[in-house]
């Protein structure tokens, strides 16, 4: 019985091994991996390159949500810092722009805080405001148009390459082991699940709960704008309106396919990421199946309804019913 | 864009209280739909210099993607016993009440790049649109002549799912592929219209099409997907308009750029110059009274390599693409 309930993290390992088998079934070279001008390249490497920006949007969400807050801005955050580092990429060195573009990020993520956290407004409002106007600055920066640029040292972020691995693959896993190390390394990931888990009590007892979700809505700003400048690099140029559009959606759900509870008080950013590449797994293997694109959306639709399935406990809980049923026929 | 946008509004507000119109000039009062993309902003400036050189005074005013403020405007326009409307309309119905209205008072009204429903057809004067079945066709039967007799197969970047666009783009150019046999449509997705889209569904049709090699040309449904699509060529160790033909739509800045660099063959052009005809037919209209056809469509040119990319980059980037 013990067995079959679901351990953290089996059932995302689970869906994530069937849909690598899914994608290796409607695409035979789907492992298939060779070097080119330095750089890996296959399908394998297009899932976590493509999945980058989703995965470090969840990992500054996860932390929010863990808060039982929501950061809905996060896609139009991408927009401006994206629009920011085309605009200064060939005036301006690298260190300026990254520090310009995540800044940007940080005031964001500040603005959000006070809203939520000084203020007491709800986050889902809170953040709308800056999801909508969000983008209206970044088509302010960028005049409406698609700024581009020839900096290469902005370029190779996108598509450079480090041993091999690209550069924004590289980013995401750095950014998870400093996120991991910070929070896990200490008593701060306790006191977010605290935070989310009873803000009053945990107030009561002495933590900083205001201080806590200020603290994880700076950093959502801040992971959503490294996103949006991976993103802007990876087509060397700033699209104000469609860069990052809908993807906090994507990025919630990664969150919740990782098995974080909307209801906040617990979280697991490994899963969270794990998430994002099951999402992206799917996307590509969407692409590569060579279906029509009208039946993108209900294919990840089935998906996604079958990955939250496999994580309910009530639906694992009648599984397990049903198999001590058989055992006792047996 | 929002405090751009209410800036120019505010601007034309003011505008059109201040200004009377010159005896003998004509004024126009133009109903935009605001700033929605880079061709949007283009038809704009395009218009606003076509109307200077026929010294037509212009009245634009920008409605933020909203009906309310189209309609909004087009009263004021009345109001103000202009001589002609142009409007782009945002969606195509609810237009009656206020064409009515502009019949009533006698003033023409001219549709720019977009038509309304069919039931208000004897509310406006004409509608000078492109055809975008028409595109997808010029696109194709470029690529027909320029592979031959040779087999080839293309794979399609798609625009947006179940936009009138992207659904006639693709038929005019399936209605041409259908007539050569000898090119085939092996894959066909949607990059909904978007760079970084275009990107990452090309670097699935090279992975799925054995790294590419079989992939003879690209057909995009716009110059954006077909940059993104480039760039993923470029990466995957491919040589875009060499190995691989690419044609693409609308004719915007960055893909001349890319044809000047020899990355891109062929576009077909969006024109964004859809005022300059509506102005003649306005010109002629109030000095004989003749009557325009009901539909007037631009020309869909087709651009290659040949056609001196370098300088079409430099005029086109000023507009505001």
């Amino acid at each position: 019985m013990t067995a079959l309930l679901p351990r953290r993290g089996l059932a995302q390992i689970f869906a994530l091994i069937v849909i690598l088998m899914v994608d290796r079934a409607v695409s035979p070279q789907f492992f298939d991996l060779r070097l080119q001008d330095g750089r890996l390249f296959g399908s394998m490497i297009d899932v976590l390159n493509r999945g980058t920006p989703v995965a470090l949007l969840s990992l500054g969400m996860v932390l929010v949500i863990a808060t039982r807050g929501i950061d809905l801005s996060v896609g139009a955050v991408m927009a401006i810092s994206g629009a920011i580092a085309a605009s200064l990429a060939d005036s301006h060195g690298l260190p300026v722009v990254l520090a310009a573009a995540l800044g940007a990020g940080l005031v964001c993520g500040l603005w959000n805080g006070f809203l939520v956290s000084i203020l007491g407004m709800q986050p889902i409002v809170a953040t709308l405001i800056l999801m909508v106007a969000g983008r209206g600055i970044a088509q302010l920066i960028t005049e409406g148009r698609i700024v581009t640029f020839t900096s290469p040292d902005l370029v190779w972020l996108g598509n450079g390459a480090i041993l091999g691995v690209p550069v924004p693959v590289a980013i995401a896993l750095g950014m998870l082991i400093l996120t991991g190390a910070v929070v896990r390394g200490s008593a701060l990931g306790l006191l977010i699940e605290a935070t989310g888990g009873n803000a009053r009590a945990s107030d009561l007892a002495g933590v900083g709960t205001r201080a806590m979700i200020l603290a994880v809505y700076v950093w959502c700003g801040v992971c959503a704008a490294l996103a949006g400048v991976i993103a802007a690099a990876d087509i060397m140029g700033a699209d104000a309106n469609n860069a990052g559009l809908w993807l906090e959606l994507d990025a919630i759900l990664a969150v919740v396919i990782g098995g974080t509870s909307l209801f906040g008080g617990r979280f697991s950013l490994l899963l969270a990421v794990l998430g994002a590449l099951i999402i992206q797994t799917m996307n590509t293997g969407i692409l590569l199946s060579g279906y029509p694109p009208e039946f993108n959306l209900l294919v990840k639709a089935v998906v996604v309804l079958a990955v939250l399935l496999l994580q309910s406990p009530k639906l694992t809980g009648m599984a397990g019913i049903v198999a001590r049923i058989r055992g006792t026929k047996a | 864009m929002t405090l751009k946008a209410l800036f120019a509004a505010t601007a034309t507000a003011a505008l059109l209280l201040a200004l009377p119109a010159n005896a003998g000039q004509l004024t126009i009062g133009f109903s935009q739909i605001g700033s929605e993309s880079g061709w949007r902003a283009a038809e704009t400036s395009v218009s606003k210099q076509e109307a200077s050189k026929r010294q037509v005074n212009l009245k634009i005013a920008d409605a933020q993607q909203k009906q309310e403020n189209q309609i909004k405007a087009i009263r004021s326009f009345i109001a103000q016993n202009v001589d002609a409307i142009f409007l782009a309309p945002v969606v195509s119905t609810g237009w009656d009440a206020v064409l009515k209205e502009a019949k009533e008072a006698k003033i023409p009204v001219v549709l720019l790049d977009r038509d309304i429903d069919p039931s208000g057809k004897e509310l406006y004067l004409t509608a000078v649109t492109s055809d975008s079945v028409h595109e997808g066709a010029v696109a194709g039967e470029w690529l027909a002549k320029t592979v031959g007799e040779k087999a080839c197969n293309v794979v399609e970047l798609q625009g947006t799912v179940g936009a009138s666009v992207a659904t006639n783009r693709k038929k005019g150019f399936d209605s041409v592929v259908a007539k050569h046999p000898n090119l085939k449509v092996v894959r066909s997705q949607t990059g909904d219209f978007t760079r970084a889209k275009g990107k990452e569904v090309m670097e699935s049709f090279i992975k799925a099409e054995g790294g590419g090699k079989s992939i003879c040309a690209v057909y995009a449904h716009n110059d954006d997907m077909m940059v993104g699509a480039i760039q993923a060529m470029k990466e995957a160790g491919l040589k875009p308009g060499k190995d691989v033909l690419t044609v693409s739509i609308d004719a915007v800045p960055d893909i001349f750029k890319a044809m000047a660099a020899g990355e891109a063959n062929a576009t077909v052009e969006l024109t964004p110059n859809m005022a300059g005809p509506a102005l003649d037919v306005i010109a002629a209209f109030k000095d004989k009274g003749t009557v325009p056809p009901k539909w007037i469509q631009t020309e869909s040119k087709l651009y290659t390599a040949s056609d001196d990319p370098q300088k079409i980059y430099d005029s086109k980037k000023g507009l505001g693409y």
